[in-house]
């Protein structure tokens, strides 16, 4: 078995970057237009309250995917970001008099109080590994409900009543809706900028091997930190939204055990550490669980259906929609140039292939053995 | 900045265990150093010392004349030592180029925090590093697909994309096929010819007397000997640390000598 031998078609870059960037963007130009058109082709109350649903789980699955898909930290306890965000604009309406449009200019203040929750949160959790973090992000949830419902200026089990909105019954859903879907669009385009930064390299090298990664230099306190802080940001942020829609805060609704299940599902049905991945969950699995509420009035019998779903999901597509369908791509492409390849040349296919588009872009090409020994010199001590 | 790494009396117990007693070691600046001795005679502890993985309980590490002794495993990196594992890691979802990326330092030409990783010039770098190690045709592959031959090569390419100034290998040669260990032999000489310092625990005895210039003898945690290769390893002490049961069953029936 020598270690140069050639080795599977698995090797290659699957496809050409070039062109699925643009495939890629030009999906997402689409989907957006559809999105934008969406209310005004389905103008029922309804089906906007559908979409919005959809749009919030969007937001809030990828930013919770920001953090627990990247840096593998499954916190199962993102509904305190979500319920602080969501006190955070009853209460300030409530204290300083706020009604009508007035109320939205408190979004931005759940965002960060949020954030600013997660950092004695993310201090406390962050210091034990995986397992044992997801237990205590769940026990974190649990002392903020109680809180919630012990403190007098949360209102206690009775919650918050939201400011009436005076506006048109027809189209009230509308500004919401749109609002929703800025936030799903800057949260993916977010997502997808971290992705590719230094700064998510360190939290996916985290997630493969977080002792390793301290030996080339990664910081991963600081890394994980501030992950949860971008995350507990937009989740803050869209449990503000939620709180003025639904018009109400309870501690059993605002930090509620199934938000974070929901979340965790739609990760890992679209795809644990993809970009759009938990936001095709979240498509996907939000309506079909309102649909499911509003077929069985009966709240178990949904519930369970969407057990069902989540045990079909576990056995069927363990690692996700996205990955699983990349792969079986992967394969079928590399199976059809197998196909080609060995119709023309046996030898030699392979290695032109391997050479990722991206590199032999100018500048990377003159890889020669000169440069090689003057670009390892640099920085070298003497 | 030099690299001569020092260690200065270290002792470190785990339990009633004493993997390390009063060690002290130097590695000399451009030097290829190895360190051998029996299987639990501390080599991986002291690795884990030098490198920040764990404290000692007394003496002091020291890099460059600096004291990093407790320094954290990412700020040991910083100041210019790299390390790799006995069991090869790297980071299997990750694809060669991304895992090189991980380790190199932000160059200045890059833009805000939310800026591609790695420059051109980080990735121009990543590939020439992988070039030098003979693993850039999987550049774009994920790296748990590769064999594990080369993910030797990737790890210890990854640890050379900060250029630290002093590389501690842990087991370079273990489990690779001969033609692979000469690579990789290949390659410590030539980097060390270009001014990086090594140290290298390794059982294969072919590979370090061929490679080091200096090599330490470690056993139960304290230095038994220092010195050339062909000095140590006609060592009677080496031999009797290293070698002991092997030698001492031979001639016990005898009683001839004992």
């Amino acid at each position: 078995m020598t270690s140069s031998a050639v080795r599977s078609p698995a090797h290659r870059a699957a496809g050409a970057p070039g062109h699925r960037t643009l495939l890629t963007s030009a999906g997402l130009v689409v989907l957006l237009a559809v999105f934008a058109i969406f209310p005004l082709v389905y103008s029922n109350p309804l089906a906007t309250t559908y979409g919005f649903d959809a749009l919030i789980f969007i937001a809030a699955a990828s930013a919770w995917n920001i953090f627990s898909g990247y840096s593998g930290y499954l916190s199962l306890g993102h509904a305190v970001f979500f319920g602080s965000g969501m006190y955070t604009v009853a209460i300030g309406a409530q204290d300083w008099h706020l009604t009508g449009d007035a109320v939205f200019a408190l979004l931005p203040l759940a965002a960060v109080v949020a954030a600013a929750v997660a950092v004695p949160v993310g201090l406390v959790a962050l210091r034990v590994r995986r397992h044992t973090f997801v237990v205590i992000t769940i026990a974190i949830f649990f002392i903020f409900q109680l809180m919630a419902f012990n403190f007098s200026f949360t209102g206690g089990t009775s919650g918050i009543d939201a400011p009436i909105l005076n506006w048109a019954p027809g189209t009230y859903n509308d500004p919401f809706y749109y609002l929703a879907m800025v936030i799903a669009a800057v949260t993916l385009a977010l997502s997808w900028l971290i992705r590719r930064s230094r700064f998510g390299l360190h939290l996916r090298a985290i997630r493969d091997d977080e002792d390793r990664a301290r030996s080339l230099g990664v910081h991963p306190m600081r890394v994980k930190l501030g992950a949860l802080v971008v995350s507990a940001l937009i989740t803050g942020l869209v449990g503000g939204l939620w709180y003025y829609f639904i018009g109400a805060v309870h501690p059993q609704s605002a930090f509620d055990p199934l938000f974070d299940l929901q979340l965790a599902l739609m990760g890992f049905f679209g795809g644990l550490g993809t970009v759009f991945g938990p936001a095709l969950g979240a498509l996907i699995l939000e309506p079909v669980q309102q649909w499911l509420t509003v077929q069985f009035t009966n709240d178990y019998l949904s519930e369970i259906l969407l057990g069902a779903v989540f045990l079909l999901v576990i056995l069927f597509l363990p690692r996700g929609v996205i990955p699983t369908l990349g792969e079986r791509i992967t394969a079928w492409r590399s199976r059809a140039r197998d196909r080609s390849v060995s119709e023309t040349t046996a030898d030699g296919g392979a290695a032109p292939e391997a050479a990722p588009p991206d590199l032999t872009a100018p500048g990377t090409s003159a890889g020669a053995p000169a440069s090689r020994t003057a670009g390892r010199r640099e920085g070298t001590p003497s | 900045m030099t690299a001569e790494l020092r260690t200065e009396g270290i002792s470190k117990a785990f339990g009633g265990v004493h993997a390390l007693d009063d060690c002290s070691l130097t590695v000399a600046e451009g030097s290829i150093t190895g360190l051998i001795g029996p299987n639990g005679s501390g080599k991986t502890t002291l690795f884990n010392i030098m490198t920040g993985y764990e404290r000692p309980d007394s003496g002091a590490v020291y890099l460059a004349g600096q004291n990093i002794t407790g320094a954290s495993a990412q700020k040991v990196f910083g100041l210019g030592m790299g390390r790799t594992f006995q069991l090869t890691r790297i980071f299997p979802r990750l694809t060669l180029l991304e895992n090189m990326l991980v380790a190199a330092k932000p160059s200045r030409e890059r833009g805000g925090l939310l800026a591609r990783a790695g420059g051109t010039v980080d990735r121009r770098r990543a590939r020439e590093l992988l070039e030098f190690t003979g693993i850039d045709q999987y550049a774009n592959a994920l790296a748990g697909t590769l064999s594990y031959g080369q993910r030797k090569l990737l790890e210890l390419a990854t640890v050379l994309a900060a250029d630290p100034a002093i590389v501690l290998l842990d087991e370079p040669a273990g489990g690779v096929n001969p033609s692979l260990i000469q690579t990789i032999a290949a390659r410590i000489r030539d980097l060390n010819a270009r001014g990086t310092t090594f140290l290298i625990v390794e059982h294969n005895m072919e590979f370090v007397m061929g490679l080091c210039h200096q090599v330490t003898v470690l056993d139960y945690g304290t230095v038994v000997a220092a010195g050339p290769p062909e000095i140590i390893s006609t060592d009677p002490r080496v031999l009797d640390a290293y070698l002991g049961a092997a030698l001492d069953d031979e001639p016990s029936p005898d009683g001839a000598d004992a």
